[in-house]
């Protein structure tokens, strides 16, 4: 399968999810550069982490005007299936492909570390590969992770099944003390209404190989795969 | 070119008393007269303050550096260029380099720091190498001090806030916290870069006509001498004044540099390339035409800049950051340009290489310097400074009340010591993981990087031990250079190249030069003892506050490699059932521990260091992990074997514990339990290796004692002194920073 991992010119994590995708998952996967407008054929675009252009403003607030989104815009619109991991779902929500925003976590602080998420929808492109209530260990690495939305929108997020991903304890229950950057109802995963389009905080491209601490995160592109099949 | 440069209008007159100001002394001043034939213009004089300052020129250490080993089968670049390096295998060579910005940091900590990381990482990627880990010695005040916490947080979220967002991720580090840090806190960072042994850049300008290509952000009046000023004198009540000599760091435009530089080196159309670092474009472009034994021509007009109406001293002595110059290959410029043009960054021709070794520099159609490369290079000052060594080298600490408090307690309170406890707080605002290569990261003894596409890996700690350095400067070191060696053999890894970074106080005091030139042949003698050459490094004089001196704290950054990274070695106990076993040197000492700090002294002088059995125990180690006859290895350092013990047991998958009859082995003393100094390991065995891992130690003559076992039950029996939960202890070990910074986040 044909995956594009868009490069923003501060993107950091754009090589290690090609590096996941092509070396360890076996797919083609290439870069899709931001001023480009092509997506080169790609059946799945992943915007990956990092500091899009330099983020001194607010993140992703400058990406998502770049000539590659407009691509990714209509991509989405038509159906495709694109997955943004951290700055890359800050991005998503900046340029409305999906709901809510993400603002400076609790602590005022960068926090890198493995942390339990949830899997609270396993019908969704992003998640079939799972079952309802697996819990995924996953790095995440961000200042700004805190998601936010109007408390009707989450509700009705939750009704329709957006969530697909929740901050939990190692053993699956919810806690404050295993919410690590204070999101709204733990989240740390949406899609969009019509789930194609799914943001995550947490870093699947860095949990692909024992060697470097844990697979959970294969999971989640073997989802894709699945549902691309 | 014969004109003569003029004083430009409205510049100060040059006379001693500027040079005084610019920190030049009369001799130094009546030295740049002869070599000029002349009076330097404002400009020159600038010039030379910066390029003679102490943290240019070397003029203090240059001597006692000449004495460090630095050949080795392995190296690929020793000191010399912006960065040393190793061949580490299968065609890769490990590029690496630390530095200070500790007054800097002192001034604006955020800055300080940022700048700091940013100014190593130009270090490596002018070597063509692409930057892949970074990591950090820290040395605060006091936790109490009232600067403390400010100074902290601040560096902290620099190194962070600059280290995320350029991607290179900071794997590693040390942190301390003593009341001799109050005033003067230090700040080195260590970056490594990973390069095709073949495609190492060079910094030596070559070919008369090649074009100066000046590249990436564009100049401002930041950052004007902060290496003279700034850096290579003391503090006093006025440096708070100098925050303006500290430089801002731009991240984003750091990481389109990287990438951009890259890029450009693949082209072959970079002749040599070297980072616009202290002394701006001064150092950097008459450093590589002293290399390359030709000169320079510079048009100042052409120079990007982030404001009109800087003056050609603005110019010349600017430090802004994310810049470099490049001699690129003449005809090939365009090609050049084109690659930083997609990056978005500056890429101007602002001068040429000449063949007249002369340091020439226009502006506005006139020449307003013209120095011999020389002068600037080769012959800078060189002192053989005087020392003095104190009447008797003590050794041991002087006696003090000793508390003796029950072994428990003593333990409880060295977990909850900030120097002992867990740095988590700190190193989880640091990206460890981007890359994909950090195998073990923050918290381990050694972080460990695989090396992609190959089975070879890389491990690397910094260490320091500025407390054993204040009795004796000589043994103190010593101490650092092996510990750091065991800290990587204990990943599993085979010692392979050293880069320093020596902070020491005024050189012009005796017994501080005494220090130094004794740190530098403690460097040396065990450097060559193990057989680690010393590819690069970086001296910091100068580092006091109102007379008032830190102790001597050389940091050392040890790199280590594997043949085989998956046989790496973890420091946590793994399997329940295992024994636990100690593997020692020497006997431990309460001088200079962390107990001793908390307690009082036992008047006992420091562990006495034996660098043959050093070498053989860092050898039995590496050849352990290599057979995979031990399950785990954990260094012994501050706190000592109890506190060591401990961390073993914290496994981040399942906190385990530890039974060990301390009695049965004659280890219930608070030296044996707490003292330091002394090389120890923590092993843990599996009971069908333990003949082959006793036979790696005895052959070798180590003392090698089982002393336990690792158990499922997460308490820490220390039969017959201490019986604790270990969840407890952990809880302990882990808010130690959180709970005294709680609402400081």
């Amino acid at each position: 399968m044909k995956w594009g991992v868009v490069r923003f010119p501060g993107s950091l994590d754009d090589n290690d999810a090609v590096w996941a995708l092509a070396e360890v998952m076996g797919q083609e996967a290439s870069i899709l550069w931001h001023k480009d407008e092509s997506l080169g054929g790609a059946e799945c675009v992943m915007l990956p982490g990092g500091f899009s252009y330099g983020d001194y403003l607010r993140t992703g607030a400058i990406a998502r005007f770049s000539p590659i989104m407009k691509s990714i815009e209509k991509f989405a619109a038509d159906g495709g299936l694109v997955i943004g991991t951290c700055n890359g779902f800050q991005i998503l929500c900046e340029a409305h492909l999906l709901p809510g925003a993400l603002t400076r976590n609790r602590t005022l602080s960068f926090i890198c570390e493995r942390v339990h998420v949830r899997v609270e929808n396993a019908r969704t492109p992003f998640t079939r590969a799972m079952r309802q209530g697996d819990v995924l260990t996953l790095p995440i690495k961000h200042g700004e992770g805190l998601y936010v939305a109007p408390e009707n929108e989450l509700r009705e997020m939750e009704e329709r099944g957006q969530v697909l991903l929740r901050y939990v304890d190692a053993g699956g229950r919810e806690s404050d003390a295993a919410n690590p950057n204070g999101s709204m109802r733990a989240i740390a995963g949406v899609a969009n209404e019509r789930f194609n389009v799914f943001g995550l905080m947490p870093h699947p491209e860095h949990a692909v190989e024992e060697m470097l601490g844990g697979t959970d995160g294969r999971k989640i592109f073997q989802s894709i795969l699945e549902s691309l099949r | 070119m014969s004109d003569r440069p003029a004083g430009l209008p409205g510049e100060p007159a040059v006379d001693l008393a500027q040079a005084h100001a610019h920190g030049l002394s009369d001799q130094e001043f009546r030295a740049i007269e002869q070599l000029l034939g002349r009076t330097p213009t404002f400009t020159e004089l600038g010039v030379f303050s910066v390029m003679w300052s102490e943290h240019c020129s070397y003029k203090s250490s240059r001597k006692h550096l000449r004495t460090l080993p630095q050949q080795g089968e392995l190296v690929v670049q020793g000191p010399g260029e912006n960065a040393g390096a190793i061949d580490v295998g299968d065609g890769w060579a490990a590029v690496f380099k630390i530095e200070s910005h500790n007054h800097p940091s002192f001034v604006e900590p955020y800055q300080g720091a940022a700048t700091g990381v940013g100014g190593i990482l130009r270090d490596i990627f002018t070597m063509g190498a692409r930057p892949i880990a970074s990591m950090d010695s820290l040395k605060f005040g006091a936790f109490d001090h009232p600067r403390t916490r400010y100074l902290l947080g601040g560096v902290v979220g620099g190194i962070g806030g600059y280290g995320n967002c350029v991607g290179v991720p900071t794997v590693a580090g040390e942190v301390m916290f003593d009341a001799a840090y109050n005033g003067n806190i230090l700040v080195n960072a260590f970056c490594l870069g990973l390069a095709r042994a073949g495609e190492l850049m060079s910094a030596r300008a070559r070919g008369a006509g090649n074009p100066l290509l000046y590249v990436g952000s564009a100049t401002g009046r930041d950052g004007i001498h902060g290496a003279s000023l700034l850096a290579s004198a003391e503090f006093d009540a006025s440096s708070e004044a100098k925050r303006p000599t500290v430089q801002v760091g731009d991240p984003f435009t750091e990481k389109l540099l990287i990438e951009a530089c890259l890029e450009a080196a693949k082209t072959g159309a970079i002749v040599a390339i070297q980072d616009m670092g202290a002394a701006g474009l001064t150092s950097s472009s008459s450093e590589m035409a002293a290399r390359g034994k030709l000169g320079v021509e510079l048009d100042l007009d052409k120079v990007p800049l982030r404001e009109p109406g800087l003056t050609p001293y603005e110019i010349l002595l600017s430090e802004s950051q994310e810049r470099m110059l490049i001699v690129a290959e003449r005809g090939r410029e365009a090609e050049l340009k084109a690659i930083f043009d997609k990056w978005d960054l500056h890429a101007v021709v602002i001068g040429e290489v000449i063949e007249d070794r002369r340091w020439r520099v226009r502006w506005r159609g006139q020449v307003v310097a013209d120095i011999p490369v020389g002068a600037l290079a080769d012959e800078a000052p060189l002192y053989d400074r005087a020392q003095k060594p104190p009447a008797k080298v003590r050794q041991a600490p002087v006696r003090r009340a000793i508390a003796n408090p029950e072994p428990r307690d003593a333990l409880r309170a060295l977990l909850d010591s900030p120097n002992a406890a867990s740095k988590r707080w700190v190193f989880r605002q640091y990206d460890s993981i981007v890359q994909s290569n950090t195998v073990a990261g923050p918290g381990s003894d050694a972080a460990v990087l695989r090396i992609k596409r190959s089975r070879r890996g890389i491990a690397l700690k910094v260490d320091s031990n500025p407390r054993a350095c204040a009795l004796d400067p000589y043994l103190g070191t010593i101490g650092v250079v092996v510990e750091s060696a065991r800290n990587v053999a204990c990943a599993g890894a085979r010692p392979g190249g050293i880069t320093n970074c020596l902070n020491y106080g005024n050189p012009e005091r005796p017994e501080i030069m005494w220090q130094f030139a004794e740190g530098v042949r403690g460097l040396a003698d065990a450097a060559r003892a193990l057989g680690v050459p010393v590819v690069s490094g970086n001296v910091s004089f100068y580092n006091e506050t109102e007379g008032r001196a830190i102790p001597p704290t050389p940091a050392i950054a040890m790199l280590g490699v594997f043949a085989d990274v998956s046989a790496h070695m973890k420091q946590y106990f793994a399997r329940p059932g295992d024994a636990i076993a100690l593997v020692s040197t020497a006997k431990p000492s309460l001088a200079a521990s962390e107990y001793e700090a908390l307690f009082g002294a036992d008047g006992a002088a420091l562990a006495p260091i034996d660098l043959a059995r050093e070498k053989a125990l860092i050898e039995a180690l590496v050849a352990g992990a290599e057979r995979r006859l031990i399950r785990s290895a954990h260094d012994v350092s501050e706190g000592g074997l109890a506190v060591a013990i401990s961390e073993a047991c914290f496994n981040p998958q399942a906190t385990l514990g530890a039974d060990v009859d301390l009695a049965a082995h004659g280890l219930t003393g608070a030296v044996e339990l707490f003292g330091e100094g002394a090389s120890t390991v923590v092993i843990s065995v599996a009971d069908h290796d333990m003949e082959g891992a006793s036979r790696l130690f005895a052959a070798r003559s180590l003392g090698f004692r089982v002393i336990g076992r690792v158990t499922q039950q997460a308490r820490l029996m220390l039969r017959p002194l201490i019986d604790e939960d270990l969840e407890e202890l952990r809880a302990i070990y882990e808010n130690a920073l959180p709970r005294r910074l709680a609402g400081h986040d």
